[in-house]
């Protein structure tokens, strides 16, 4: 979508800065762009976005963490990585920079790199705590990121989280770079999400450029994010239920996600659909024979899955781990702004499938489920409930495919343009703003995971619960550490 | 349960026939691996997989060697905890800068003899990061690499293939 930025005095940062504490309106993003710093923002009905912008002084702003406690680690990342400091702010330690780079703020003016300090953890005192070190290697195989946890015997007191392992400094290799090198880039800052990122992306591009992708690739492009969505859902419910040592739904689960994604490669010659969408439209179009495999693969799950939902229902000892397990609360959920299922699990109504709402969604028909015990349980039923609605949605487009064209050709304006793209991953809202030069290269782009306001709702969920529930918690977030860490 | 389970029973095998051992794996691996090992392994290799900086899109596939088309435990093969039970270090991603040190500390930790499976285009050498100021490059600019699995990210018969060129001369 196209948005107006309004750079705004202090006077005006501070009183967006009261909103947001106020809870009228949450914040989407907070981003640097030296020597100014960018906050998006979504207004209550999460119908409408808006952009400020601050020109730093002094390389300094005015901490919005400081009256709003999401932006604590955003503000972090922008201190590493800019050298801008928010004044005020309650938290003043490194977050992606772990002391190993050449330099400090990369993306803005470039200092020598220091020795690090020992990163100091934030205390927990009282009789009997002992400590937890995990990561950044972890047992499994998966994403590398360091939890510590402080624990009374089994019950976890706190859990504090150091990430930023896999950064990768995906944003400065953007600036400068062609469209189609920074749309591959951008599908691959979260594997699992690439479909979701590249058309977040296509989005932000379109806008800077003022032009739109064809129909038929708009639905094309939704056709691909539900095959996404239905492959990580499957995933993730069974990789839980192991979690709890079921491994019977495990299994049966991998079934479907694998049945999946060889749909997904017969459709469109990549089992995540990589780099298939791209700014102007969508690479390559549905193989011929596509639309019967995915019409075989709804009949396939829609018989196989609600026996699994009866087998998860129905197992009293999976139940006795997940239900009343990592609770969520509501408050938390609407301060962070969470989404996708930790939102929604916990009383967040947000999709940005719904609204703000981006093509093809309008056009469909689809329920966006939401509950109110935010526990594991919970993160589990949003899951089911939304492979149901996938599979409702991939029959419509199915349907409805327009014919036509699949790409629009993309021609550089001559002058700066500015776009923003909101979609909805499987794990909750992808936002890229991009701002492009005359040529059509990427001036600047800033990518914000969904999981920036899951991680630390993660921390609080884990509060209370035994050591060994922790991997149940974890699982149930999926949160990404590449999309988190960039 | 039960009917989840008798279905199994009725639907036929999925496991799938495997793949031929990679060529170019056998090849690259020939040159670095030694007959008394083979001998001291068996045929049975556990591996530990380090991701250390990869984008997540290689562990999705990694992952998918578990289910039951591919069933790679059949081959003798299968994912450990830590590495001091592994025999290989399976490495995915372009090695950041702040995992480095992580990498280093976990292939020291994997006892002797051992081997490092480098999985995905970015582990050959750095991919698409390789000139940013936060990676180090490719796996082998920081640990020994005996088997490259390029692709991004390769499919889990290619993986597959490696994995099996990796037990034909270790095992």
């Amino acid at each position: 979508m196209i948005l107006p930025r309004a750079t705004v005095n202090e006077k005006a940062w501070r009183q967006a800065i009261e909103q947001l504490a106020a809870g009228r309106c949450t914040l989407l993003g907070l981003w640097g762009d030296a020597p100014a710093v960018h906050m998006a923002l979504l207004s209550e009905d999460f119908s409408d976005i808006a952009i400020v912008s601050y020109n730093c002084k002094g390389g300094k702003y005015p901490s919005v963490a400081a009256r709003h406690p999401p932006a604590v680690r955003l503000e972090r990342a922008i201190r590493d990585l800019f050298g801008l400091d928010a004044s005020g702010a309650p938290d003043t330690r490194s977050w992606l920079d772990l002391g190993f780079w050449n330099a400090r703020h990369p993306l803005g003016k470039r200092a020598p790199a220091r020795k690090a300090k020992p990163y100091e953890f934030l205390p927990a005192e009282g009789e009997g705590l002992h400590q937890i070190p995990v990561g950044p290697v972890h047992a499994s195989i998966i994403e590398p990121g360091h939890f510590r946890f402080t624990a009374n015997g089994e019950h976890v007191v706190r859990l504090e989280q150091r990430l930023g392992y896999v950064h990768k400094g995906i944003e400065s290799l953007m600036h400068g770079a062609t469209l189609d090198a920074a749309a591959k880039l951008a599908a691959r800052t979260s594997g699992d999400s690439t479909v979701a990122y590249a058309f977040a992306f296509a989005q932000a591009a379109e806008a800077a450029l003022q032009v739109k992708a064809p129909a038929r690739a708009i639905y094309l492009r939704a056709l691909m994010a539900e095959l996404e969505r239905l492959a990580n859902h499957f995933g993730d419910i069974g990789a839980i239920c192991n979690d709890a040592s079921f491994a019977l739904m495990h299994a049966q689960c991998a079934i479907l996600r694998e049945r999946t994604l060889r749909a997904a490669e017969a459709c469109f010659g990549h089992r995540l659909m990589m780099d298939v969408i791209v700014p102007g439209g969508v690479a390559c179009d549905l193989a011929a024979g596509g639309a019967a495999q995915l019409k075989s693969l709804l009949t396939e799950v829609r018989r196989v899955f609600p026996r699994l939902i009866e087998l998860y229902d129905n197992t009293a000892s999976l139940q006795d781990r997940t239900v009343t397990t990592g609770i969520v609360k509501p408050e938390y959920a609407r301060q962070f702004g969470a989404g996708g299922y930790v939102g929604r699990a916990s009383g967040r109504a947000f999709d940005a499938r719904r609204s703000p709402g981006y093509a093809p969604y309008g056009d469909l028909k689809f329920e966006v489920p939401v509950l109110s015990a935010g526990d594991v349980d919970a993160r589990v039923w949003i899951r089911i409930r939304e492979v149901e609605q996938s599979l409702s949605l991939i029959e419509q487009v199915l349907k409805r495919l327009p014919n036509g064209k699949i790409h629009t050709a993309l021609e550089a304006k001559g002058k700066i343009g500015e776009g923003l793209g909101l979609v909805e991953a499987f794990r909750g809202d992808v936002l890229i703003w991009l701002r492009l030069d005359g040529k059509g290269r990427v001036d600047r782009c800033h990518m914000r995971d969904a999981s920036w306001f899951q991680w630390p709702l993660l921390e609080t969920a884990v509060e209370g619960n035994i050591v060994a529930d922790f991997p149940l918690c974890n699982k149930s977030f999926n949160c990404s550490y590449s999309g988190h860490d960039l | 349960m039960r009917k989840v389970l008798f279905e199994s029973f009725t639907h036929g095998l999925l496991t799938e026939v495997a793949p031929k051992p990679d060529e170019a794996g056998l090849t690259e691996l020939a040159r670095s691996v030694n007959r008394a090992a083979r001998a001291r392994l068996g045929r049975s290799l556990s591996i530990r997989q380090v991701d250390a900086g990869s984008c997540n899109g290689c562990e999705l596939e990694i992952h998918a060697l578990n289910n039951a088309f591919y069933d790679l435990e059949r081959f003798g093969l299968r994912f450990v905890a830590s590495p001091r039970h592994a025999d290989v270090l399976m490495v995915t991603g372009p090695v950041t800068k702040n995992m480095r040190e992580a990498l280093l500390r976990t292939y020291n930790a994997t006892p002797d003899p051992k081997w490092v499976v480098a999985v995905g285009a970015c582990a050959v050498d750095g991919g698409i990061f390789a000139k940013s100021y936060a990676v180090e490059g490719g796996v082998k600019d920081v640990v020994p690499v005996d088997l490259h699995i390029p692709g991004c990210p390769p499919n889990p018969k290619a993986l597959l293939a490696g994995l099996l060129a990796l037990l034909e001369t270790s095992a």
